[in-house]
Order: C-alpha cells, then sequence, then structure tokens
C-alpha cells in the first residue's frame, strides 16, 4: 500500500516546512479545542464534582442522562447550535455563526457529558475510599472535593484528554456551525473532509496523519505522566 | 499559573483575532465553484479592487438556499435557476444576475458497462444505464446538480427512485464525495465540468457524455434582500456582486483555468 | 501540652452510652447497648468478629447514626466540634494518594496545627521519619497502620478511637504503636481500642467492653475480666473456644 508511505511522507514535507496554510489550520484546530475543552472543564468538573458527593433527588437521574449525552452525535449538536445561532434564530443578532467561537460552543456541548460523566465517576470512586477518614477529620466538603481532585489528578488528565480527543477529532459539528471557511475556521478535521471531497486522498490522509501525531504525543505525554504515577501508586 | 496563562493567550487571541474586518461579506456558495479553485483565483482581486473581504460557505445549492433564507450570509451564489428564481419570487432578493455558465458531464469507468461513451444525447445515455441496470451514483442532496440529475431522469420516463439502493445509489453528500463512491464503486455519474476536473480521485474514470444543450449549468448571483435580512451587508455584497458582472470580473472568470482548461464561462449582461 | 488536652479530656468523659441500636438490612447489629465511659486511661473493646465493635465505635465517633438510643459526651450530643476533638484509626486505614509527610500534614492542616518540625518529630515517635517522602501507598501493612496514628495523634485528640491497629502487625511495630499510645494516655487522651490480642488488652486496658451479637455482654476493669468474666460468651472467648 503505497497510499500510506505517499501520505505519512506527504505529511512529514508538510511539517517540515511548516506549510502556512497547515500551521494556520492546526494553530485554530488546537485554539478552538483547547478553549472548549478549558469552558467545559470549568463547568463540567464541578458538576461531576457535585454529583460525586451529594446525594439529592434525581441525582441518579442526572448522571444517567450526562451518561447518554457522552454519545451525542455531532451532527445533531452542529444542528442545534446552527439553528440557535443563525440569524433567524433566537441567538441570530450575536452574530456568531460561522466564527471560531460557534465552533467552540458546539464543542463545548459535546465535550462538557464526558467531562461531566468520567469525572463524576473517577470522583465518586475518591469519595467512597475518602469519605470515613475525612468525616472522621470534619473535612469541609470543598475541601475535601479540593483533595479528592488533587488525588485524583492522573485519573482526571485522563478525563481531559478524553474530552481532548473528542473535541479535535470531531467534524460533524464544525463543518455545520463553523463553515469550513478558509482562514477563518478552517481545522484539521473540515480540512480533511473538504481534501476528501476534492478527491484529494493522499493529501487528506496526509493531514489526518498529522491530527493523529498530535494525538498521539499528547496521549504519549500522559500515558508517561501516568505511569510514573503509579511507580508512586498515586493512580 | 501557567494553565491560567495559556487560557488568558486563547480568550485574547479569539477577541483580537477574530474582530471581523469592517468590509467583509458572506457568500453562500454551491461547493463546485469553491473546490475548482475559483475563489482562490478571483477574491485577492475582490479585495484588491473593492476593499471587500470576501468568506465563503460552500454547501449544496438546496442548503446554500436555505441557510440564506435564514439570512445567514450576505450574497448567494448557486446554480439552480428554477430555485433561484422561486428564491427572488418569494421575496429573499430583489433580483438574480446571471455570471457564468460551464456544462454537466456524464463520467463513467473505462469499461463502459452501459456503452454509453461518446454519446451526446444525456438522456438517452441514461436510458441505456438503466436498461443495463449500470450502476449510478445520485447526489441525492437536493444540490443543483441533483436536480439537474432528476429533471434529465424524467425525460427518460425510468422510475429510477425505484431501483434506490440495487443500481441507483443516492449519496446524499457533495460533489466529491460522490464522485469518491462512482470511483469507489465503477458507477456513473452526473458531475459539473469543473469538479470533475479538479476531482484528483479520477482512477480509470473519463468524461462519457458531453455536449448536449440540456446539460447546460448556468451559475447565478443574488444579494440577499437586506429589508428582509438586516443583518446583510448591502454594501459589501453590491460590491460583489458589481464586480463579478463588470468587465474585470468577468474577464478574471474567463482566464481562470484548471489544467490549461478554462473551467465557467462569463455570461452577465 | 497535657494540660489543654486535659482541659479538652475534662469536658468530654463520661461518655455516656443510653439504650443504643442499630439495624442494617433488617439485621439487628447493635442491640440496646448502654454503659458509661470515665476516667483516664485505655478502654478495650473485644468480642468475636461481627460481633458489632467496629460499628459501635462509629456509632462513638458520630460517623454512623444509631436508629435508637444515644451516646453523649459529658452530658453533650455529638457534634462535629467533638469530632473535631477526636481521632479515629480504622481497621483498614485510608491513605491519601501522597506523600507520608504530606498525608500527616493533611490531617495538620485541617486543625490548623501544620508545623512542619511538629510533623517530622511525631513520624520519627513512629519510626516513619525515614520514609518522609515515600510515597504513603507504597507502605507495607505495618508502616500504613503506624502512619494512621502519627496522623491520628498529630492532632492532640481529647479522645482516641482505634479499631484493631495492631492486627497483622510484627513485634516491633506492635511494641512502637503500643509504647505511643501508653504515652499518649498518660498526656491525658481517653484511648478506646478494640483489639482481639488478649497480651494487648491485658498490657494496656483499665477495663473492658464485651461485645456479642451486637449486645453488651459485660463492662468490667480489665484485671477482674481476664481474672473472672462474668459472662459466659466471655469466658468461652477468652478460653479461645469459638463464640455461638
Ligand atoms: N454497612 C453494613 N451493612 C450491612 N451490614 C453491616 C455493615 N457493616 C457491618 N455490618 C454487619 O454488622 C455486623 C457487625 O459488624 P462489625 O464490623 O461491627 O463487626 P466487628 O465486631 O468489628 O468484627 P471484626 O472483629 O471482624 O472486625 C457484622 O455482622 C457485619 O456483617
Ligand atoms: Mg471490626
Amino acid at each position: 500500500m503505497s497510499i500510506y508511505s505517499d501520505s505519512f511522507a506527504a505529511a512529514f514535507g508538510l511539517l517540515a516546512t511548516a506549510d502556512s496554510d497547515l500551521m494556520e489550520i492546526l494553530y485554530l484546530s488546537i485554539n478552538v479545542s483547547l478553549l472548549s475543552l478549558a469552558l467545559s472543564c470549568s463547568i463540567g468538573l464541578p458538576i461531576g464534582a457535585i454529583l460525586a458527593i451529594r446525594q439529592f433527588h434525581g441525582r441518579d437521574a442526572l448522571v444517567g442522562i450526562f451518561n447518554a449525552l457522552m454519545g451525542l452525535p455531532p451532527v445533531v449538536v452542529g444542528l442545534l447550535v446552527y439553528l440557535h445561532l443563525s440569524r433567524s434564530g433566537p441567538f441570530g443578532w450575536l452574530g456568531l455563526l460561522y466564527t471560531p467561537q460557534a465552533m467552540v460552543i458546539a464543542q463545548m456541548i459535546l465535550i462538557t457529558p464526558i467531562i461531566i460523566a468520567l469525572s463524576c465517576q473517577v470522583l465518586e470512586d475518591m469519595h467512597e475510599g475518602y469519605k470515613d477518614f475525612f468525616d472522621s477529620l470534619v473535612v469541609p466538603k470543598l475541601a475535601a472535593l479540593v483533595a479528592y481532585i488533587v488525588d485524583a489528578r492522573y485519573s482526571l488528565m485522563t478525563v481531559v484528554l478524553a474530552g481532548f480527543g473528542r473535541a479535535v477529532s470531531e467534524v460533524g459539528a464544525v463543518i455545520i456551525v463553523g463553515g469550513n471557511i478558509d482562514h477563518l475556521t478552517r481545522v484539521m478535521t473540515t480540512a480533511i473532509a473538504l481534501e476528501t471531497s476534492k478527491g484529494e486522498l493522499e493529501l487528506a490522509l496526509a493531514l489526518g496523519f498529522v491530527l493523529l501525531s498530535i494525538s498521539l504525543a499528547v496521549n504519549f505525554l500522559a500515558q508517561w505522566l501516568k505511569a510514573s504515577a503509579k511507580r508512586r501508586a498515586y493512580v | 499559573m501557567l494553565k491560567y496563562k495559556i487560557f488568558a493567550i486563547f480568550c485574547t487571541t479569539f477577541l483580537t483575532g477574530n474582530a471581523v474586518a469592517e468590509n467583509t461579506i458572506l457568500v453562500q456558495s454551491t461547493t463546485s465553484t469553491k473546490n475548482s479553485g475559483l475563489y482562490d483565483h478571483i477574491l485577492p482581486l475582490v479585495k484588491q479592487e473593492t476593499g471587500v473581504t470576501v468568506y465563503v460557505v460552500a454547501v449544496g445549492t438546496g442548503a446554500a438556499i436555505k441557510n440564506a433564507m435564514n439570512c445567514d450570509g450576505d450574497v448567494l451564489l448557486v446554480h439552480s435557476r428554477k430555485l433561484e428564481d422561486q428564491f427572488v419570487a418569494s421575496g429573499y432578493s430583489k433580483k438574480r444576475y446571471d455570471v457564468m455558465y460551464n456544462d454537466f458531464i456524464i463520467v463513467g469507468p473505462n469499461d463502459d458497462p452501459a456503452g454509453i461513451a461518446e454519446m451526446n444525447d444525456a438522456v438517452a445515455a441514461l436510458k441505456k444505464i438503466a436498461v443495463t441496470e449500470s450502476r449510478f451514483t445520485s447526489r441525492g442532496d437536493d444540490s443543483g446538480t441533483h436536480g439537474k440529475e432528476r429533471s434529465l431522469w424524467k425525460r427518460t420516463g425510468v422510475n429510477q427512485d425505484a431501483s434506490s439502493g440495487s443500481w441507483y445509489l443516492e449519496t446524499g453528500s457533495g460533489m466529491g464525495a460522490t464522485l469518491n463512491t462512482a470511483v469507489g464503486t465503477e458507477a456513473y455519474t452526473l458531475s459539473d465540468r469543473s469538479s470533475w476536473e479538479v476531482h484528483a480521485n479520477k482512477s480509470d474514470f473519463k468524461v462519457m457524455v458531453e455536449g448536449d444543450k440540456r446539460l447546460f449549468n448556468p451559475y447565478g448571483v443574488m444579494l440577499i434582500d437586506p429589508v428582509r435580512c438586516p443583518s446583510v451587508n448591502s454594501n459589501g455584497g453590491k460590491a460583489f456582486i458589481d464586480w463579478l458582472i463588470s468587465k474585470n470580473g468577468q474577464q478574471a472568470i474567463a482566464r481562470f483555468k484548471v489544467a490549461g482548461k478554462q473551467m465557467f464561462f462569463p455570461n452577465a449582461q | 501540652m497535657s494540660d489543654i488536652a486535659n482541659l479538652a479530656l475534662n469536658c468530654l468523659l463520661p461518655i455516656t452510652v443510653d439504650s443504643l441500636s442499630l439495624a442494617l438490612n433488617d439485621r439487628v447489629v447493635i442491640d440496646r447497648i448502654t454503659c458509661q465511659i470515665k476516667g483516664n486511661g485505655i478502654t478495650a473493646i473485644m468480642g468475636p468478629n461481627g460481633a458489632g465493635k467496629s460499628l459501635f465505635l462509629r456509632c462513638l465517633h458520630g460517623l454512623v447514626k444509631p436508629d435508637s438510643g444515644q451516646v453523649r459526651f459529658a452530658g453533650k450530643p455529638p457534634s462535629q466540634a467533638i469530632r473535631q476533638r477526636q481521632s479515629m484509626v480504622f481497621q483498614a486505614p485510608t491513605i491519601l494518594r501522597r506523600t507520608v509527610l504530606a498525608n500527616l500534614l493533611f490531617v495538620a492542616r485541617q486543625r490548623g496545627v501544620s508545623n512542619p518540625q511538629t510533623s517530622r518529630d511525631c513520624l520519627a515517635q513512629l519510626r516513619l521519619d525515614h520514609l518522609a517522602e515515600h510515597p504513603a501507598r507504597l507502605l507495607s501493612g505495618g508502616e500504613k497502620q503506624r502512619l494512621a496514628l502519627a496522623r491520628a495523634l498529630i492532632i492532640k485528640p481529647a479522645i482516641l478511637f482505634l479499631d484493631e491497629p495492631t492486627s497483622n502487625l510484627d513485634p516491633t511495630s506492635v511494641e512502637t504503636i503500643e509504647t505511643n499510645l501508653q504515652m499518649v494516655s498518660r498526656q491525658g487522651t481517653k484511648i478506646i481500642l478494640v483489639t482481639h490480642d488478649l497480651g494487648q488488652a491485658k498490657r494496656l486496658a483499665g477495663d473492658v467492653l464485651f461485645l456479642n451479637h451486637g449486645s453488651l455482654s459485660e463492662h468490667n476493669p480489665a484485671t477482674s475480666f481476664f481474672k473472672n468474666p462474668d459472662s459466659k460468651a466471655a469466658k468461652t472467648y477468652l478460653a479461645g473456644n469459638l463464640v455461638l
């Protein structure tokens, strides 16, 4: 299969020459994904934490819903965001459709449930293990939460990475709300979709390799951190 | 701390890097013009001569028209005369302008199972495809090309929809994806000429049918009505349209070539 | 320091338990326990597996709410403020995913007594100083037990609850822990200790509570308990026979 070697060489060439179009797309991809990740985490982690340590009416149902929302089809999210941000939609006056901000919103909707559901699971396990000790010590709820998050940081890192992975690899939503506009809203995945549609399969695959290598780099780093944490039984 | 700094940098990039320039318009466009590279050729000239920065969203003609009806854009540039006339008639635009044209072609695999090579009667060719039950991929996405294809089938008298899923395959996707499907399944398909010319994944496919008058493919441009859609940048949109139909614009379109071949033929009045 | 501890002690003792009952999953696990624990020194709670010792200890510490009956510390009902002046070492201690020293500091910080020197001293007392920067979850079972005790002691509790703190430990570790318990007891901390180790109870305890099937079989001074237990259950238990 020479398509692999050709595409791989093309990917390497693009990266080695720091192809300016590629760099722009790459920059926007990472920028959009990291911003939506940061916002999703700042919303999702506290919600996940509350669900993990608070028992209230409907809590289990909520957890179930967030678990289900992890499987939200990106296209549906894209469509919903489109309908809301469209000039004829309720938030049309914001003029956000076809902007990177719209892509951030769509990605947030996609990954916030992932952050909530997975962090809830992680923190629930922490709570289970630490609860008696913390009750005995009379650790205030907030301090206990901080301790859970600090002690579960390596597991939570995996959660955050799962969110990042989803954000950076997602195409269905961002192509609808971003419009794949050159120099404005084109990201790695929409560029891949575009090149595929132009029949430039080799270039598309090369871009895929670039995207994959980012994912790999990020995940190897995380693996390495986690492995060193495991050696200290911190996981 | 580093985390916050990075976060702050993102936020500022987003606030500053994205401040949309004053004279900017968004064109809801069909994919064929976009994928051919025509915009890459003319938009720098538009910017130079009118000062307008043009962003393009490329979707099927049907989707482009729907987006325009939702006021998501300033200018509409598509290729489905019937839908365009409806768009104007329903008051979404004051006027449609001819810009350019090219033609549709039927492409297919080299071994040509339906035996339609070098025919110049598109309707007869489709009939032969149906009779031999040779595979045919359809856009199936309410695009301009899809509309043209359906009108041709209508003339054949064949009920191709009844065979949907057997030899008649509706991809529900753009031209490029549909060409990929055709190549992948050795099926015939109808394409506009520019999409075909720029499509890189041709395998052993060839143009089978061309030159039929009924394969005429005109493109029209419209300013979305600023009364109906107050968000429309009518000055910018008008400037863009005026340029397209001006002598300069028309010459620029004529100059655009792919592999030495002219892709679009200007026909503004 | 021992003056302050004494002062604290004075206002938490005696511990009065009045008709304490608890059922879990429709099974009575604590059955109308009434007793009074007073005076300094070490109180041992003994009884066969499943007798309810751990649950009783949790009730005293306020971690488990009884279905009926009550616990009083010098007449006052259990509260967070009172629990803050008690420590508990669990049968299977929770070790934080941090270093040994960080484990200790976390607890100290909760009471606003995090002084690095005190923490180091406390570790030295339990022969853990050489492990201060070691990941705590990699400690051996005995080292973990000692760390748990160090965490309990650093906040200078008025009452210290211990749930089998020396099970599975080597003789040196047992001795280290016992020495420490005797020392803090002398300094005025009331210790309530669940143990299966008869020798340990004999060495440390002033009085013994014997639980069986969730109820209190007897509560006597250690000397008379070991010489001549009142209840049949305690007799069999001490003789090393199965209590049924
Ligand atoms: N959370 C719980 N739910 C239901 N039953 C429980 C629970 N915790 C303890 N029990 C039951 O209560 C009884 C007393 O348990 P407890 O842990 O107090 O025993 P123990 O005297 O400490 O035994 P050991 O010497 O083995 O530590 C046991 O029969 C146990 O099965
Ligand atoms: Mg027990």
